[in-house]
This record gives structure tokens, sequence and C-alpha cells, in this order.
């Protein structure tokens, strides 16, 4: 007899195993279907493989020891993110709810785990859809040669570049100033930059009509979304691997320093990478799995997809490090050619005289000669080192890093296309599980009424989505979207996670969990599921969650921004947050994961004082 | 006589001397009036490079006198006006460009760069190179303007795009209710046909009229018997 806390009523709020099988040969219910199993798994594909395994994995791959991070990845991902996966996918098959249906059916008070999960869906998916339209303004300009961020604007007497471009670079000044018009700190609002609200509505548009009907029409939109991104990602892995310098970049990523492994940062990073990578305790795998036939085998859908999720983060690290060394390379030829032409027009030598290979016996030599000349020259220290690992996360290396990249290959226009459509559909076909994470539970609390065609509660999460992410719409909007990302996107889902393994295993029961499995896949999960449900994955959640809110309460509360008055310009300057912040990071990170307990406590209140009310209604009509 | 004679060639003389001395003083490095000019043609011509020699110096002297006449038009510049010294293996020298009128007085330095920027293009094609690798240091060179069409591309892609999606929006919505408007339609020729069989059958019972008429009402008269209670 395991441990499991008294649960009565939960065979009355979940449907019995004859009930399952006699709705499964009706086909009875109007709950939605898949058409086929195909469909099923490419949308689960999609919503896991987003923009962070193309933006995220490399850069912590490569800053985390290379090859060697890819141990502690692959451990964690075997030992935290496929029994969660799995723990989801069965839990969504057997109780054929949503999010909020399947913790309100384990127990009442539990509902508060799905809303917690609406909440995190809804606040990642504004700050999401935004980058989706950042991606499809780049998307837009990308149909014309030259590419527009390949050139700086002139300032008004045509004498020279604006001198804002000329301080740092071309996609810098793109990015930062015709994209964002960013301001220089959070508190600046800066009023509204049209350019992001055309493309916010875009975005928002195109989600609408991908899934207006649910999975009826997302179900057929993901066979594009979720295919097309490996076939560019081969093509671009193809000419990535034909450009100079594309295997310095890998040898970059891929050389192992094992001395990272002793580093617990390096475990800590990976298990949130993980748990970030499978978008678990979003609700919409919960969710989407829900939709399967009954005896649909979840354990083998569980490992499929963890394998796939692994190997796509490799194969999208390659491709992102051609790219990158190739760019590096091509700025340290740039570097050494401009001290190569520094040091022959100082001393007038004939231009053969200097080049790679000779330059430091070159400069050696001239130095001897003249020691009072050389060091006054500007020979810049080109540091390939340097130039490999700079800003290749996040929105980084999609606008600058990429874009950079992107002119200088042949035929930049088309390249440029491609990469932006990959992007768009990574992030399109990942907005799908979320929306579903979010309009699914709204149906189930009745938030949003049933009686409402699908098409109308799409159209109007869609539109509070647009209206709310307008904010984001500002001109300090990559401030925002950075905070969000930071904490609406970490402590919360951490919190959700360990709540949904302790409610399945100790108040649903993990015996009643094995049998579930058994009926429907017909075997019993073997000793690995059951020690990763009850002991390791838990602890390894909790672990990370306490180191992860240590070192966050530990640091001071700081963050980049772009200022041209700066001195560090173009690097950006790092700036403390306002003292309000702190008012919204509790919002956004505090919120969702209080929302479990917050909402136990109320419903025991609640009822409390029902039984109190309907007591004394009772007494007094004994009186009457 | 003969006195006179030789103190006139040693004047000569004395003035050669003097002028192409004053001449040689003219055209040094930093000199106020002169520029300095920098060839990069191994960087800008690769394998097709040529050498640089006396004959290329030519042509540039006699490009640069081009150019002057260009600009300043009347005075007849020669190439002799066109002072060139400092010469370095990196091809780089100064020049200093001298009035035709007077070998002595050097053009300023404002209407040189007037000219060489008006025949910049003339200039760097007569040499095969561009601004980058011919260049004068300290003329600026004038910047291309990127190019801007008159409508941004990305406002077109962008109404294709939402138009498409407008589109396929509206169809998505209205098809549903055309089709279940096209199939109530034919449910209702279907009914109709049906009630024409069942009218055709009833004038065959007409005898039974009212019944014929209550086999259709009997269900509501079935029910105003239980709503009664």
């Amino acid at each position: 007899m395991r441990l499991v806390l008294p649960n009565p009523g939960l065979d009355e709020r979940i449907l019995s195993y004859e009930d399952l099988e006699r709705m499964e040969k009706e086909e009875a219910g109007d709950r939605p279907k898949w058409d086929n199993k195909a469909q099923y798994i490419l949308t689960c594909v999609g919503f896991c493989i987003g923009i962070g395994n193309v933006w995220r994995f490399p850069y912590l791959c490569q800053s985390h020891g290379g090859g060697a991070f890819l141990i502690p990845y692959l451990i964690l991902l075997v030992l935290e993110g496929l029994p969660l996966l799995l723990l989801e996918f069965a839990i969504g098959q057997r109780l054929r709810n949503g999010s909020v249906g399947v913790w309100r059916a384990i127990h009442p008070y539990l509902t508060g785990i799905g809303i917690a999960s609406m909440l995190v869906s809804l606040l990642i998916g504004l700050y999401y859809n935004t980058l989706i339209a950042w991606i499809m303004w780049y998307l837009f300009n990308s149909f014309q040669s030259p590419l527009p961020w390949a050139q700086c604007p002139l300032n008004e007497n045509a004498t020279e570049f604006v001198s804002e471009c000329q301080r740092s670079s071309t996609v810098d000044y793109y990015y930062y100033r015709v994209t964002l018009n960013s301001t220089a700190s959070i508190e600046d609002s800066g009023g509204i930059h049209w350019p992001v609200v055309v493309c916010l509505l875009a975005a928002w548009t195109v989600i609408f009509i991908c899934y207006i009907r649910g999975i009826s029409t997302s179900g057929k939109a993901v066979y594009v979304t979720a295919i097309l991104p490996y076939i560019v990602l081969a093509i671009f892995l193809i000419r990535g691997l034909t450009l100079k310098g594309a295997m310095s970049g890998i040898k970059f990523l891929f050389t192992p320093d094992v001395d990272e492994l002793m580093n617990p940062t390096t475990w800590l990073d990976a298990g949130a990478q993980v748990f970030y990578a499978f978008s678990l305790a979003w609700g919409g795998l919960i969710s989407f799995s829900s939709y399967n036939p009954v005896h649909n085998n979840c354990v083998q859908d569980a490992v499929i997809l963890s394998a796939i999720t692994g190997l796509t983060s490799i194969y999208a690290a390659t491709v992102t490090y051609t790219i990158i060394g190739f760019r590096a390379t091509e700025k340290y030829d740039d570097c050494m050619s401009d001290n190569i032409m520094t040091l022959l027009n100082a001393f007038g030598l004939p231009e053969d005289s200097i080049n790679t290979s000779n330059f430091e016996a070159a400069y050696k030599y001239l130095y001897t000669i003249y020691p009072d000349i050389v060091p006054g020259l500007d020979i810049k220290n080109c540091d390939m080192q340097k130039l490999l690992s700079e800003g290749v996360e996040g929105t980084g290396l999609a606008f600058i890093v990429f874009t950079e990249a992107i002119t200088k290959m042949p035929g930049s226009p088309a390249w440029s296309i491609l990469f932006f459509i990959m992007l768009c559909c990574l992030g399109i076909s990942t907005l799908f599980g979320n929306i579903e994470g979010v309009v699914v539970p709204l149906k189930d609390l009745n938030i949003l009424p049933r009686k409402w065609p699908q098409e109308a509660v799409t159209g109007v999460t869609c539109l509070v989505g647009f209206i709310i992410s307008l904010l984001f719409a500002q001109r300090s909007g990559i401030y925002w979207v950075t905070l969000f990302d930071n904490f609406a996107g970490s402590v919360p889902l951490l919190t959700i996670g360990l709540f949904e393994m302790i409610a399945v295993v100790y108040i649903y029961g993990i015996d009643r969990f094995n049998k579930d499995l058994e009926f429907m896949v017909g075997k019993k999960p073997c000793i690995f599921w059951q020690i990763s449900w009850m002991f390791i994955s838990p602890v390894i959640v909790l672990v990370i969650l306490i180191f992860y809110l240590v070192t966050q309460a530990q640091k001071e509360l700081t963050y980049l921004v772009w200022d041209p008055n700066s001195e560090s310009f173009p690097t950006m300057a790092s700036v403390p947050y306002p003292s309000w912040i702190n008012a919204v990071i509790f919002l956004l990170a505090g919120i969702p994961s209080l929302a479990v307990p917050l909402y136990a406590l109320c419903r025991l209140v609640y009822v409390c004082c029902k039984k109190k009310r309907k007591s004394s209604e009772e007494t007094s009509h004994i009186f009457d | 006589m003969l006195y006179s004679q030789g103190e006139m060639l040693e004047k000569i003389l004395l003035l050669f001397c003097l002028s192409s001395a004053l001449a040689e003083n003219l055209c040094r490095p930093d000199a106020s009036n002169g520029y300095k000019v920098r060839l990069s043609i191994k960087r800008a011509l690769g394998d097709e490079a040529y050498v640089w020699n006396q004959d290329e110096m030519f042509l540039f002297r006699a490009t640069l006198a081009f150019a002057m006449r260009n600009h300043l038009s009347g005075q007849d510049f020669q190439v002799s006006n066109i002072l060139v010294c400092d010469e370095t293996p990196r091809v780089s020298f100064w020049f200093i460009v001298t009035s035709p009128l007077d070998a002595t007085r050097p053009v300023g330095k404002e209407d040189v760069e007037e000219a060489i920027r008006k025949s910049r293009s003339r200039i760097n094609s007569a040499f095969l190179l561009t601004d980058q690798t011919l260049e004068f240091i300290g003329i600026i060179p004038t910047l291309a303007a990127p190019v801007s069409p008159d409508t941004p591309p990305w406002l077109i892609v962008f109404g294709v795009v939402m138009g498409s999606v407008g589109a396929g929006i509206i169809v998505l919505l209205v098809y549903p209710v055309v089709h279940k408007r096209l199939k109530k339609d034919e449910e209702e020729e279907e009914l109709e046909e049906e009630e024409g069989e069942e009218e055709t059958r009833r004038v065959k019972t007409m005898e039974n009229g009212a019944a014929g008429d209550g086999a259709h009402n009997l269900s509501f008269t079935d029910d105003e018997r239980f709503t009664q209670m």
C-alpha cells in the first residue's frame, strides 16, 4: 500500500473503464478527435520544438562545456522530462479533459493547478507572439535586395552615416532603432511603435485562422508548420557546411570541457532547459492527449517525442553553429585585414608584404624598429574565441548574428526568407499548444460560455491577447519581453510541474495510475517509471526550483539596455530595474505559482461558509 | 656684352634652380595645399593587378590635370602643374597642384578638393579602382544613398499575407452557414416531395379528411393532452 492521501468521491468524478470502452465503441461524446495519429504526433512535436531549440539550446550547449553538456542534458531528459511527459499524456488520455478538468476531476481543491497552467500559458503566449511579430517584420522585409539591414541610412547632410549606426553596426541599428525604436530604459515607455502593432495584428490573425476551429484546423496547419522547419534546417545545414569557417563553429560548439560537469549551474541549466523544451506544465499536452482514443499507446508516444526533441535540439545546434562559425571567421578576416592595412599604411610598405600568416612576425619586427610609432597605431585584438561567443543567445542570435551572417552569403534575400519562415513556423506551432492551454481551461471554468462556437471563443481570446500584447508594442517593449521571458516562463512552470507530480502520485494514487496505464496500453509501467514518478523527478524539480530561487534572491535585479548615450555603447549597458518592477515580477511569477494553494484556500473558506449557512438554514427550517 | 650674357645665363640658371627648388619645396609631406593619395591596387584587382610605374604616375597626373580643368574652366592645367613627391612602395604619395599662370603658386586646397569630388568617378575608372581603393586622404567620398523604393516592399508582402488570411477567415466562417442553408433547402425540398406523396395518398383517402389532417397533427394533440397536467 503506497502512501496516498484520502480522496473520497474520486470514482464519481471520473469516467469508469466501462464508460470509456462504451464511448470508444459508440464514438459518442462531442469531444474533438484527431484525424490520425500523425496529426497528433506532429502537433506535439511542433509544440515542443520551438524557437528556444534554435536560440537557447545551442547557447547553453556551447557555454557549458560544449559536447560535455550533452551528458547532463540527456540524463535529465530521461530522468525528468520523460516521466513528466508520460504523466501528462496518460492523465489526459485517461480523464479525457483539458488541464482544469483533469485536476478538478482528481480533486476539486486541485483546480488551482489548472488555473496556474492557464495563467502561465497566457503570459507566455503574449510575449511569444510578440517574438513572432518581430520575426514576421523581418520576414516581410526580406523580400528586397539589398536587405535593409545591410546598409546604414545617411544623416541629414548626407556626408556620413547616422552616428548610432556608425558606432554600432547595421544589423544592431536595424534591430534596435528601425524595428523596435527602443528607449533607454523600461520606465521610459516612449509611446507605441506602429510597425510592431501592424506585425502583432498579423501574428494574432494568423494564429486565429489556424486555430479557428480548434484542432480540426490546427491539425491541418501542423503538416506545414511542424515539417517545414526540418526541411529548412537541412537546407541551411548543407549551405552552412559549405561556408568558410563552418567547421570552426562546430568545433567550438562540441569541444567538450569535462570540468564544466563539476559546476552545479550546468546541471541546473540542463534541467531547466529540458523542462522548457518539453513545454511541460503548460496544460497543452494534457489537452492534446485527451483527444486521443483511449487505447492509444502513450508510453510509446512519450519515448518517441523525447527522442525527437533531443535529436532536434542537437541538429538545430549544429546548423546554428555552422552559421555562427562562418560569421566569426568573416569578422576575424575583416579584423585581420584592417590591422594589416593599418601597418601597411603607416609605414608605406608594399601591399603583399604582410598577410595573415606573417602578421605577428612583421608586427614584432616593426615594433623593434619603431617602438614609438607602433603602439600609437590602432591595432585591434582579433580574438576568434570572442567572436564565436558573441551575442549567440535569444533574440541576439536571430536578429543580429544570423542576419549579419546572411548578408554576407550570396543570394541573401532567399536565405533570409527561408530562415524567418522557419522561425515563424517554429513559433506558430508552439503557439497552437499555448492557445489550447488557454482556451480549453477558459471553457472549463465557464469564463467563456460553453454554448459559444469554437470560432467565437478563439476570436475573443485572440482579440484580448492582441490588446494586452500592445504592451510590447511600446518602444520599451523589448525590455518587457525579456522580463516576461525571465520570470513568467521559469519559476511558475517548475512549481506547477512539482504539484502535478505530487497530485497524480499521492492524491490520485500511483496504484490507480498504474492500473489506468495497464487498461489503456495493455502493460503495467515498469519499475523505472514508478521510481521516477515517486521520487526522482519530483526531487530533481524541487532541487532546481530551490537553487533557482536562492540564486535569484541573491542577485541584484538588472537588465541590459540599448543606450546610445551610455559609455559602453555599442555593448548593452547593465542597469538596475526600478523598484516597481518587483510588483510586476510578483504578478508574473508569484500569482501562477501561488494559484494552487490560493485556490485551495478559497475553496475551503467557501465550502465552510456554505456548510455553516446550510446548517443554520436547516436549524431555522426545523423551528419553522 | 659678354659679361651681361654670362650674367644673364647665371641669373637664368639661378632662377631655374630656385624655381625647381621652390617647386620641390612646394611638394612635401604634410604640405598645407597638398593631398596624400593611397592606392590599393592588389586589393581591388587581385590577380589582374597592374604594376605601378612612372607611366601610371603620368596617367595620374594627367587625370588630375583633367579634373582641375574640368572644375576651373578657362585655366589650362598641364601635367607639369601636378607635382608629386614622397612616393612609397605602398603606392602612396603626396601631390600638389600649381597654377598654370604661376608655377610657384599652389592652387588652394578647397579648389583641389572640389575638382576631385566632381570628377571622382572619372579618376576612379581611369585606374579601375573605387572610392575605397583609391583614397584621397582628407577628401571623404560622397556616400551612395541607400536604395529605398517608393512603396516599402514589406507593406506589399504584409498586404498579401493579411489579404489571403482575411479571405481564408471569411471563407471558413461563411462556408458552414452557407452549407447548412443549402442542406436545409435540400431537406425542405425532400420534405415537400414527401408531403406531396402523402397528399396524393390523402386525396385517395379523403373520406377521412379530418383523420388525414389528424395524421399530421396527431403529435400535437398528444402533447396537448400531456401538458394540461
